[in-house]
Order: C-alpha cells, then sequence, then structure tokens
C-alpha cells in the first residue's frame, strides 16, 4: 500500500544543499518520525515526499513506482500541515468532504465518509461551523479528518502539535499513535521533539543539517546511538558527554552516561561534585551537579527521591556496562 | 501625560472637524456642477444667480432628447464591464502564478508592469491611431475594450498580487495535496478566499474604465464613443453652454458616484491594498 523509497535524493534551495544524496526506505505501514533540530531539512524532506517540492537529483518510489514527476495531486498521499492549513471560506464538513468531492465520489459515500471521521475524531457537533470558530485541537483534529477519509496511501504530519498547548499535546499524541494502530497505514511524522519521536516511532530518522545520522528504532537510538550527535539528541534528560582525561582513560575521545545510568551517593563514588539545583518531582529527582572537574554541569536521574539541596557534596558512579563510547570522528566505537 | 491628553482632545473633536472640511472641499466641485446643471446656459454666467436662481430641467431633457446620452451611456457600461471582465480573466491567473510560483524575476515583472503606467499616453498616439485605423477597428467596441483592459491591466495584477500574497501558502499547498488541479485551486481556494480582494479590484478598475478619457475621445467618433466623449462633444472654449455642460458631466459622473457610494468598504481597501482591516 505505502511503502516510500528514496534513492539518491537531492535538493537545493538556489547554491544551498538543504538536502545531501540521502537513501531512505520507508515501509507500508510503517510510524517513521523525521526528528532533527530545527533547521535541519525534516520539511522540506516530507515536501519531497510530498510532491511539493522538487527534487533537485534522485529518485522517489511510491509502490514500487516512480513518482518523481507525479505532481502533489496524484500522489495518493495526504497531509496534515503545522498551520492546519484548513479552508477558512468552508464549513467543517466541507473541508473534511473536500478531498472527495475532487476526486468525484458520490454525494451519498462522502455523506458517510464524512460522519465516520467525524464520529472517529469526536466532531460530530461541529460539522457546520467554520474553522475560525474551533479551538486549536478540533482544528487539528478537522485536519486529520480530511486526510483520513481519503484513505491515502501514506499520512505526512509537518509538526502537527507544536501549535497546541502541553496537555493537548499528549492527548493528540495518543490519538494519532490509536489512529495508526487502527489505520495501519504508513505515516511519516516530522517533529524536533525527540518525546514525540520516542513515543510514537517505529522508526526514527535522525537528521542534521539534511544528513541522516541514524535510522533505528527508538530504543535502538536509545541504547546504542551510532555518533555524539544521536547520543546528546536522543532522550531526556540529556547523556552525559564528557571529554579529557576520564575519556581517555577508557581509550575513548569522548564518553556518555545517561542520567538514569548514573548511581547517586552522599558519601563515596568515582566522582565528587556540588548539588546546583535539585528537581524533586516525587517520582524521580533530578540532580544537575556542579564542580565535578569533568563538564560543566552533569545531569543524574535517581528514581524515588534523596534528600540533597543545593550546595551538598554528592558522588557520582556511572553504571559502567551502560557507558557509551566515542571515538575521535564521534562515532560509537565498538 | 499632555501629549496624550491633547492627542485625545484632537481625535475627539479636531479630526471629525477637519475630516468634514477635507471632505466638503473634495465635494465642493461636484456640487457646484449638478447646481450649474440646473441653471440655464445663460443663468450660470451670471454673478447674481450664483445661488439663488430658478431651476430648470431643460439641460437634462435637452440632452437626452437631443444627444443621445443613453447611447453614450450604453457604451461606457458595455466597454467598462466587459474590459473590467477580460483585465480579470487576465490578471487573476497572472497575480496568481506570481503569487504563489514566483521565480527569480517576480519582482522585476511587476515593476515592469508598473513601469509602463509611467509611459505618457501621448507618446503612443500617433502608433495607436495609425494601428487602429489601418486594421479598421477606428471607433469600436473591441478597440476601446481592448485598450481600456490593458491600461488597466498593471494595476489589476498588482492589486490582485497584493491580496494573493495575503492568502497562506499552506492552504493552497493543501489543496494540492487533496488532489486539486491547478484550475481547481484557483476556482475552489483562491477566488473564495480573494472574493474581497477581487471585487474591490474589480470596482476599482471599472470606475478607470468609465472615467477613462485619453484614449475613448481620441479613439472614437460615434459608434463606440462613452460618456467621456460626449462631455467632450459639448465642451466650448468661449465658456457659453455651461449649464448643459454641467448637466451632461453630471449625468457621466452621477453612476460611478452612486456606485461608489454603495461600495465604499470595497473601495477603500481596494485604494489602500487591504491596509484597512
Ligand atoms: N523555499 C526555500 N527557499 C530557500 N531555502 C529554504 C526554503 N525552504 C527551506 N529552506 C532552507 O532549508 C533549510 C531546511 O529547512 P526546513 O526543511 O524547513 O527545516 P526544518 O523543517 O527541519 O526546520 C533551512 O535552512 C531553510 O532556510
Ligand atoms: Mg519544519
Amino acid at each position: 500500500m505505502g511503502r516510500i523509497v528514496l534513492e539518491n535524493v537531492t535538493k537545493s534551495f538556489g547554491d544551498a544543499q538543504v538536502i545531501p544524496p540521502l537513501d531512505l526506505a520507508i515501509e507500508d505501514g510503517e510510524f517513521a518520525v523525521f526528528v532533527g533540530p530545527s533547521g535541519c531539512g525534516k520539511s522540506t524532506l516530507l515536501r519531497l515526499i510530498a510532491g511539493l517540492e522538487e527534487t533537485t537529483s534522485g529518485k522517489i518510489q511510491i509502490d514500487g513506482e516512480d513518482a518523481t514527476q507525479v505532481p502533489p495531486s496524484k500522489r495518493g498521499l495526504a497531509m496534515v500541515f503545522q498551520s492546519y492549513a484548513l479552508y477558512p471560506h468552508m464549513t467543517v464538513r466541507k473541508n473534511i468532504a473536500f478531498p472527495l468531492r475532487m476526486a468525484k465520489m458520490d454525494q451519498a459515500e462522502i455523506d458517510k465518509k464524512v460522519e465516520g471521521a467525524a464520529k472517529i475524531l469526536n466532531l460530530v457537533d461541529y460539522l457546520e461551523q467554520k474553522p475560525g470558530q474551533l479551538s486549536g485541537g478540533q482544528r487539528q483534529r478537522v485536519a486529520i479528518g480530511r486526510a483520513i477519509v481519503r484513505e491515502p496511501a501514506a499520512f505526512l504530519f509537518d509538526e502537527p502539535l507544536s501549535n497546541l498547548d502541553a496537555a493537548l499535546r499528549v492527548g493528540m499524541r495518543l490519538e494519532i499513535s490509536e489512529l495508526h494502530n487502527r489505520l495501519n497505514t504508513t505515516m511519516i511524522y516530522v517533529t524536533h521533539d525527540q518525546v514525540e519521536a520516542m513515543t510514537m516511532a517505529d522508526k526514527i530518522v535522525v537528521l542534521r543539517a539534511g544528513n541522516i545520522e541514524q535510522v533505528g528504532s527508538p530504543l535502538d537510538l536509545y541504547h546504542t546511538p551510532r555518533n555524539v550527535f544521536v547520543a546528546g539528541f536522543i532522550g531526556s534528560p540529556k547523556m552525559n558527554i564528557i571529554d579529557g582525561p576520564e575519556a581517555e582513560k577508557l581509550g575513548a575521545t569522548s564518553i556518555g552516561f545517561r542520567p538514569e545510568h548514573t548511581d547517586v551517593s552522599t558519601t563515596e563514588g568515582k566522582w565528587k561534585g556540588r548539588v546546583g539545583v535539585a528537581e524533586h518531582l516525587g517520582s524521580d529527582t533530578f540532580i544537575h551537579v556542579h564542580d565535578t572537574g569533568l563538564a560543566d554541569m552533569i545531569t543524574v536521574r535517581i528514581a524515588g527521591d534523596i534528600a540533597v539541596t543545593h550546595g551538598d557534596d554528592i558522588y557520582l558512579t556511572p553504571q559502567m556496562d551502560k557507558l557509551h563510547k566515542f571515538g575521535a570522528d564521534g562515532l560509537r566505537m565498538a | 501625560m499632555a501629549i496624550v491628553a491633547t492627542s485625545t482632545k484632537f481625535s475627539i473633536y479636531g479630526r471629525p472637524v477637519l475630516a468634514w472640511i477635507v471632505g466638503l472641499i473634495f465635494f465642493f466641485p461636484i456640487f457646484w456642477l449638478v447646481l450649474t446643471s440646473f441653471k440655464t446656459d445663460a443663468d450660470a454666467v451670471k454673478p447674481e444667480f450664483l445661488i439663488f436662481f430658478t431651476p430648470t430641467l431643460d439641460n437634462y431633457l435637452n440632452m437626452t432628447e437631443n444627444y443621445d446620452y443613453w447611447r453614450f451611456a450604453t457604451n461606457s457600461v458595455i466597454t467598462s464591464v466587459f474590459a473590467t471582465v477580460f483585465a480579470l480573466a487576465v490578471g487573476i491567473p497572472c497575480a496568481y502564478a506570481m503569487a504563489f510560483n514566483p521565480s527569480r524575476a517576480t519582482k522585476d515583472v511587476l515593476m515592469w508592469m508598473l513601469s509602463t503606467k509611467m509611459l505618457p499616453a501621448a507618446a503612443v498616439l500617433y502608433p495607436m491611431t495609425f494601428l487602429t485605423k489601418s486594421l479598421g477597428l477606428f471607433d469600436t467596441h473591441f478597440m476601446v475594450i481592448v485598450v481600456l483592459m490593458l491600461i488597466n491591466l498593471p494595476i489589476v495584477v498588482w492589486m490582485l498580487f497584493t491580496y494573493f500574497k495575503e492568502i497562506p501558502k499552506d492552504i493552497i499547498e493543501a489543496g494540492q495535496m487533496d488532489g486539486v488541479n491547478t484550475w481547481g485551486e484557483v476556482k475552489e481556494i483562491l477566488i473564495p478566499l480573494a472574493w474581497g480582494g477581487i471585487a474591490s479590484t474589480a470596482l476599482l478598475c471599472f470606475i478607470f474604465c468609465w472615467n477613462e478619457a485619453y484614449w475613448t475621445v481620441r479613439l472614437t467618433t460615434t459608434e463606440a464613443a462613452t460618456l467621456s466623449k460626449l462631455i467632450e462633444g459639448n465642451r466650448a472654449p468661449e465658456g457659453l453652454f455651461f449649464g448643459r455642460l454641467s448637466a451632461v458631466s453630471a449625468a457621466a459622473v452621477g453612476p460611478i458616484i452612486v456606485l461608489g457610494w454603495f461600495c465604499q468598504k470595497q473601495l477603500v481597501q481596494g485604494l489602500t491594498f487591504g491596509a484597512v482591516k
């Protein structure tokens, strides 16, 4: 249904090459997430797949057929935009029905599908309203409704939740994941938020400056980041990465250990430091440690509570079996 | 504090007064025109009848009976309407292409279009007369429509371009993803969304066509002659027929003033390129 393959795809705007040669395959039914810092080319890559940007070179295949020159309207993909991009002059019902009307489906069939989508998305009471009268979350649902009614080969999402407030974002995240489970259609989802990537993806594609840094399942990336960039980008709070003598002792240029993979004691341990800020969340405690002589700040995460406050001495011991070692080229050492 | 206080006082009393003064100054010629149109030609030049005189409808009756006002008026309507329709038919696709698929040359093309308005019309008077006469188009509706359309096209494209620019590109792209072709984008999305702007543009274009005098006077004689030509025909250098001339002028500008009155909002929006919300 929706296998998407990119071969040697590049994209330049004028002289600036935003996407260097890139190969990528997204399997049918997969939930793929493109994640990376802002400006790294995620949207551009998604728009290349959508057909909204022309490739500078390379090939894009959808379901085994070369779609490189096919216009967006003929690719059979649906897209949900960050701005929702609803048609402001149409009611919710007309918005959702629009792609079906364009496909010349008969009215009875259209009505049935629109009602069905509205039910799934809790929009039944809003069908006759205009987008301007809806809240952000409802607009988002309309945009999703407009995408699902056409039963596309794949869904493309460009940071669909970034305009929503935090609480709503978590809810919508779940809804989209459930939608994927129900429809089992390929979804490509762009975000700069690694939490969204980790929670939703079957496959994460980490991008930096248009380059694919790593492709893998969320846990692959968490346990075996391919390089320093991925190590620092995936996981929250961020992995501690230190250079210098401590790393050299282990034969590496830099070593990384996650906040949750560090043992903490107030009496003894490998490295001594001083507590800066301690964040007590009840379930966990995040401690930001200074003056270790390793890095400006080391963050550790302890399950449950620990009685430390600002200025206390603290001892840290990384769990050696979960330590990551990186070479001079930034790549993971075996 | 003092500045705030004075500016508040000014905005309460000063601004409306100022607006009225300016309004009256602009309105005065029209008022005078209408007033004069009810005087006889003889009364019109006599100072003692400046304000108080015996009004007469003769000028108007005379005009419709002897000067064939309705034929000129019909020509004005036909040429202005068709020129506006054609200008939009060409201008909408043009502005659409430039607003949503700009190239590096788009800015230059827009400037070039505007620059054609800087050409003095008199500079092309001879070629235009020669061309229309040798093509057998002199004094035809077709020619007047084409000329009116062409001279207004730059401003039409500019206005539409600015309106289209305000439509988020995402919405057009959403349309493409939803399977519409180019014509569908224009019909289903662009025109409904830019409806206000298109109406303002059409209105302004229509008014410019209606008021155009340089070419309509010079390239027509009777068949395709518009109201501008009628006014021109009643102009006498000695100023002996002021009453008659005023009636003709009032009857020529009347329809456009009425139209303008009903479409004030659109017009203001059009003239300020949508800057007034
Ligand atoms: N239409 C365009 N013209 C020129 N440069 C562009 C265009 N679109 C994107 N870019 C550039 O390409 C880079 C990647 O942009 P984008 O794909 O939007 O990043 P992301 O979505 O990851 O934040 C940025 O440096 C941006 O400035
Ligand atoms: Mg983006």
